[in-house]
């Protein structure tokens, strides 16, 4: 009994200090996959679009060089991390210290030219600011800026970095003034200004009027998740293994040469392969890892690929089919009546006067097999249906319109309905055979 | 004297013509008489006096000296003038060469020639006096009577500043001599009485005992009317001058004793004056005038002595309120006192010391406590009957305010303009000289019913100076000959040239020089499609144009710019021109009756302007009355404003004005052509002349692209300017090299490459299904739009062909949704989910193209 009971309180030491490495890894990972704009995390597949932008801000640092550029790219796709990168290494750089003025916007935040003249002001700290706060009226806001702007230059003045980010909202700012002012400054012997706007619209350059779009440098850099399978397994390791400071170095050892072995598991390469078709964006990827690592416990202290391939499952999952399975039986009656009544009518609109009918004639036939429900009992059902949004009306229901005539579309594909009904438990047999087609008694 | 029962100030001649010139159809004076309904004042102003002259802004009036004063043949009244500049009218680089600070109150005899000498006698204001001095003597200390007192040191002929030669300076010397001003009371209730000459005489500087009173006399004149409108507050400061009679005094002398009237003479040229003033004023009441000036005199000979006068004879009020006025022109606070206030005041002192509390320190207020029953009865009456006039005179105002601002009520936005207490407020604030208050308008009772609320929140911090932060390190220098290139490139570097724009520079500057000659107005409008160099152009039309004025080769104009994306609100540019003309800031509504006034009015002194209107198409408005007022002032008479107009589309005029500014606007347009790539060719060339940095077809190849797509010339030289960056990366394995075609290759398809395509290829293996799904769907159905229910079958039936896992509803619903935030398709709200309806946004044969590629 004895060596059990030593081996037992060794096993409960490496445990409890795995317990402590496991907790370390979950935070690691964790922040790494959840701020995609901390600078800490590397670049992938954006060398070049990094040396474009970080020289642009440079000169404007050190030269005073007014620029303006759009950073485009499809959402998830890098933009705001690539301009935490530069700014980062660009604060290092000795001859950028203190150098330079950072202003950042949001278009989802400075909805209007007002609050973002307003901001503008607060975040360069102009004299017209009381506290934390700037009164005036717009038009004096404007002016002052504008002046202030107006009477620096390109060699005593310190430059200013303009961050737009999400830079189509502010086109439709009214008279997109802003934009107008910014770029015209970024054009004239003027206190020297970078504009950088970052975007996931392809048409942005579309929706600049002809004189602020005269105004823009016309320079674009795109961001286009332009890698191929091989460096989206790179990224997969990189992006899971733990750093060299980690504490317990005989942990991370183990832990990094498992995910060598995972990268180089088809079953992994198969999960990794379905979410690069799907979405090449990093962002996706990291949820999926998200939801993998959580699995990570004591007793469970290393990622398997059966934890991968759970973590896709969770990810890719349908959900509307999967609000189905909670459905009742007669919710599901329900819902194949409208699924015939779409192949009868071919996608016409339906109310639920018509789903009881084909409901009835169901009834009629298997009426051993199934209860006849009321009525009232079967509204509501429906309107069980309708609030899951399952169905949808047509029009908004007015007070005047019977709720039985209102007209309403199915919100599920045949496929999904006939995926949910294979997965339904206890699904009576009728059931299903009526699903499959209307015509079953025949 | 039959215009006195008018309420404005009435100008009327002194004395007969001292002669006239036939030919010219002129007859000249020796004087002039200002005279004000509401106050009852008369001043002459004596040729040779010094006078202070309406200018463009009210804080700031001219200063002159009158030199001649006439009628011409259309009975208007002119004055000729020698006029003295303030410090604030020369040019700030200029003031510099003074070498010395400059006190508020020094004057420049003005030797500019530039300025029109002759001006309408109606725009005088009241008589000052300038003194002058020699160059090292200081300026006498005197802190009573600073509005009233000039000094003048140099003389300023627009180049340098000399000192006074001494016939000029004894010239200036005898004027302030020889100077006298007359001012008349009267009372309307007694004819014979009208006219209670009162002279004074002012020897010389340091005798101030007569000047504390023009400033309470200023004040409490200025309180007495109501001040709401300009009208109203110039006459008030015109009057305010004329050192005795205060309407609170004459009031209460009409109460007191009606059949009095009084005077009091301080000087004596003033009888030989009135001896040989042969006006057109019945010889009757001069005799009249001419006793009760002796008699007045007597009185105050020794006004220690009666301020116990029992009788509440003009005299004892007189001096009492004398005393008051003493003391109020010590404090500066309690100048805000209203003329109803100090009749309150005046009886509070008496019972209630404590309230007088300026009254404390010094003055020998002596005024006995008998009075003081009958004072509480007259100034209750007095109050009573001023609260009356003042709601007269308010209206009277408002009428005249609203002929001001006919043009304005066309505004929406104000609809009651003059009535309103926001609007009489900025009015005070403006026009009214330093010394008027605000605050006193509410003792008087029909005013406190229009008192302006305070403003709770904060304001922006007056001082606020508009400014940057100058940065720490300095910039560097360009290093290599890219660098350099790269900086000459840059749209904001200034050519010193501007090559191919000739041609429309010499027609601009022609056009605003012929009208700088001739001293009239115009407008021009300039078109063109944006990067044609129009801003460009017109800014080194002026530049060249400040040249010459500084060269004395042209008359000094005063240019202002605006910018309509600059505005918040196209009414805004009415205050920026302002802010830009004279330094005030003011309310849209106000702005615009002070610039019509201004520009309406012939302003003496007055320069042209050169204003220049950018992005005119948005100062568009419903009813188009900022560009109909903008159109309009040139074409008056004394405007002197010439307006460059600039904007994008050629027709304009046609497409979006109303007929009515259309036609104000003109027909003298040019219209800007894109470039062509010579032009383009030679733009950049001349940019980087001396520096070899480009191969010649490097440069001719972005001229061509840039001619083709638009012309612009500022897409040209970004062109240029990311070629060399794209340089300057490949360089650096290497020597030096100059921009190659190569490098102009991929600049330009970085700029104009379609992002589509790229998108595309770099998309997704299941977003490229989709959209393949999407042609098929398109193809199938006939229609360029589909549900995402379609078009997921077509996705699944595809996805089958490949042998790929068919993806679900949701995984499809998200790639919809990705490719929509891209633009990459037209989406609609996602709460449709299936029957959400879908659209490409590029060409189906665009997405072929980048589909097949693969």
């Amino acid at each position: 009994m004895k060596p059990s009971a030593m081996s037992k309180r060794k096993l409960k030491e490496s445990s409890a200090e795995s317990a402590e490495s496991i907790s370390q890894v979950q935070k690691i990972l964790r922040e790494r996959f959840c701020h995609h704009f901390c600078a800490a995390g590397k670049l992938f597949g954006m060398e070049q679009q990094y040396r474009h932008l970080l020289e642009l801000l440079r000169r404007t640092t050190v030269h005073g060089e007014s620029n303006s550029a759009l950073v485009i790219g499809p959402r998830g796709s890098g933009k705001t991390a690539l301009l935490n990168h530069v700014l980062k290494d660009l604060r290092e750089m000795t001859q950028v210290r203190e150098n330079l003025l950072e202003v950042h916007l949001n278009g989802l935040l400075q909805t209007n030219d007002k609050v973002a003249l307003k901001e503008i002001t607060r975040q360069l700290q102009l004299e017209n600011v009381v506290g934390d706060k700037v009164f005036g009226s717009f038009a004096e806001n404007l002016a002052f800026l504008l002046e202030a702007l107006r009477k620096g230059n390109r060699t005593s003045s310190c430059p200013i970095l303009f961050v737009l980010d999400e830079f189509d909202l502010f086109v439709h700012h009214k008279n997109q003034s802003l934009l107008y002012n910014l770029f015209d400054i970024s054009q004239s012997a003027q206190t020297p200004v970078t504009v950088i706007g970052l975007t996931c619209r392809q048409d942005i350059l579309e929706l600049l009027e002809k004189r602020v779009k005269s105004r823009f440098s016309h320079r674009q850099i795109y961001l286009m998740n332009s890698f191929d399978f091989k460096q989206y397994i790179k990224i997969f390791k990189n992006q899971l293994s733990l750093p060299a400071e980690f504490p317990d170095e005989p942990f991370a050892q183990k832990w990094n040469n498992n995910v060598q072995h995972l990268s180089e598991d088809k079953a992994v390469q198969d999960v990794l392969q379905k979410l690069f078709h799907h979405s090449k964006d990093l962002r996706s990827l990291h949820l999926l890892l998200m939801l993998a690592v959580s699995a990570v416990t004591v007793h469970h202290p290393l990622l398997t690929a059966a934890d991968l391939q759970e973590a896709s499952r969770q990810h890719s999952t349908d959900s509307k089919a999967n609000i189905v399975h909670g459905l009742s039986v007669l919710e599901i009656c329900l819902i194949i009546a409208m699924k015939h009544l779409n192949e009868v009518y071919d996608g016409e609109p339906f109310n639920f006067q018509m789903v009881y009918n084909e409901f009835q004639k169901f009834i009629q036939r298997k009426a051993h097999s199934m209860y006849n429900f009321e009525k009232p009992v079967v509204m509501k059902a429906f309107e069980h249906l309708l609030q899951l949004e399952l169905v949808q009306p047509l029009e908004r229901p007015s007070a005047r319109a019977q709720r039985e005539f209102l007209l309403l579309k199915l919100l599920l594909d045949s496929s999904q309905i006939m995926e949910a009904l294979q997965l339904y438990p206890n699904c009576p047999t009728d059931v299903k055979q009526w699903a499959a087609s209307s015509l079953s008694w025949l | 004297m039959n215009t006195r029962q008018q309420s404005k100030l009435i100008y009327s001649w002194y004395g007969k013509p001292l002669g006239s010139d036939r030919k010219l159809r002129t007859s000249h004076y020796k004087g002039i008489l200002i005279t004000s309904e509401s106050s009852k004042t008369e001043t002459c102003i004596q040729l040779g006096d010094f006078i202070l002259v309406e200018g463009v802004n009210a804080d700031q009036p001219y200063v002159a000296q009158l030199v001649d004063l006439y009628e011409d043949g259309a009975q208007h009244k002119h004055a000729v003038v020698q006029w003295f500049c303030r410090l604030e009218e020369i040019p700030q680089n200029q003031r510099k060469m003074l070498k010395r600070d400059i006190s508020a109150q020094e004057v420049f005899f003005d030797q500019v020639l530039g300025y029109d000498t002759d001006i309408a006698a109606e725009t005088i204001i009241k008589s000052i006096m300038v003194i002058p001095l020699h160059l090292g003597e200081e300026l006498p200390v005197i802190t009573l009577n600073k509005e009233q007192t000039f000094y003048v040191k140099q003389s300023w002929d627009g180049k340098c500043f000399k000192v006074l030669s001494p016939d000029t300076f004894s010239k200036l010397k005898e004027a302030n001599k020889t100077r006298g001003v007359i001012t008349n009371s009267s009372k309307a209730s007694i004819p014979s009485d009208i006219f209670t000459p009162v002279k004074k005489k002012t020897e010389s500087v340091v005798r101030s005992a007569t000047k504390p009173k023009k400033i309470d006399m200023e004040i409490e004149s200025k309180h007495s009317s109501s001040k709401s409108s300009l009208s109203k507050e110039r006459h008030s400061q015109r009057m305010a001058n004329n050192d005795i009679k205060t309407p609170t005094a004459r009031k209460k002398l009409e109460l007191n004793s009606p059949t009095r009237s009084k005077g009091r003479l301080l000087g004596y040229e003033v009888l030989g004056l009135l001896d040989d003033d042969c006006d057109a004023t019945a010889p009757l009441e001069q005799s009249a005038t001419k006793r009760k000036v002796k008699f007045t005199n007597d009185i105050l000979g020794s006004p220690p002595k009666i301020p116990c006068s029992d009788d509440k004879s003009k005299s004892t009020t007189q001096s009492a309120e004398h005393h008051q006025s003493d003391i109020m022109r010590l404090s500066p606070y309690t100048k805000v006192n209203d003329f109803s206030d100090e009749d309150k005041n005046l009886q509070e002192k008496d019972d209630v010391p404590s309230l007088g509390g300026y009254q404390s320190s010094q003055s020998p207020v002596v005024t006995p406590r008998s009075r003081r029953r009958c004072v509480q009865k007259t100034s209750a009456l007095i109050a009573e009957q001023i609260s009356m006039l003042d709601q007269e005179d308010f209206l009277s105002d408002s009428d005249s305010s609203y002929s001001l601002s006919s043009e304005e009520k066309e505004d929406d936005d104000d609809d009651d303009v003059p009535c309103t207490p926001e609007k009489k407020t900025k009015s005070n604030r403006i026009l009214s000289t330093p010394k008027s208050s605000r605050k006193s308008a509410v003792h008087t009772p029909a005013k406190t019913l229009r008192k302006t609320p305070l403003k709770g929140t904060p304001r922006t911090p007056r001082n606020a100076t508009p400014e940057i932060p100058r940065r720490i390190q300095a910039t560097q220098e360009p290093a290599s000959v890219l660098e350099e290139a790269r900086l000459r490139l840059h749209v904001s570097a200034i050519p010193e040239s501007l090559p191919c724009r000739e041609e429309e520079f010499q027609d601009i500057y022609n056009f605003v020089e012929s009208k700088l000659i001739d001293g009239t107005g115009g407008c021009m409008y300039i078109s063109g499609v944006p990067g044609t160099g129009k801003t460009a152009t017109v800014h080194e039309v002026i530049r060249c144009l400040q040249q010459a004025a500084e060269n004395d080769e042209l008359p000094p104009f005063q240019f202002v710019e605006i910018n309509g994306m600059k505005l918040t609100d196209p009414h805004q540019a009415y205050v920026q021109i302002l802010e830009f003309l004279t330094g005030q800031k003011v309310t849209a509504t106000h702005a615009a009756v002070l610039l019509a006034k201004l520009f309406s009015t012939p302003g003496p002194k007055r320069k042209t302007t050169v204003l220049i209107v950018d992005e005119l198409d948005l100062l568009w408005t419903q009813k188009q009355n900022v560009m109909y007022n903008l159109f309009d002032w040139p074409t008056q008479r004394h405007s002197k404003l010439i307006i460059l107009a600039i904007a994008n589309t050629m027709d304009l005029p046609e497409r979006i004005m109303m007929n009515r500014v259309a036609s104000r606007l003109g027909l003298t347009r040019m219209s800007f052509q894109p470039y062509t790539y010579k032009q383009l060719q030679q733009i950049v060339s001349s940019r980087l002349k001396g520096v070899k940095a480009f191969e010649e077809d490097a440069v001719q190849l972005v001229s061509r692209k840039v001619a083709a797509l638009s012309g612009d010339a500022r897409r040209c030289l970004d062109i240029c300017r990311r070629a060399t960056e794209i340089c300057e990366f490949a360089r650096q394995k290497r020597a030096p090299e100059m921009v190659r075609m190569a490098h102009v290759t991929e600049a330009i398809d970085e700029m104009f490459s379609s992002p589509y395509v790229n998108a595309i290829r770099n998309a997704s293996l299941h977003e490229q299904i989709f959209l393949k799904a999407i042609l098929a769907e398109f193809r199938r159905a006939g229609v360029e739009e589909a549900t995402v229910q379609q078009i997921y079958h077509h996705h699944v039936a595809l996805c089958r062909m490949e042998g790929l896992q068919s993806p679900t509803v949701s995984e499809t619903m998200a790639i919809c949704s990705r490719l929509g935030a891209c633009r990459l398709l037209l989406v609609e709200a996602s709460s449709k989910y299936l029957h959400m309806r879908v659209r490409l946004n590029l060409s189906q044969d665009d997405v072929m193209y980048a589909l097949r590629e693969e």
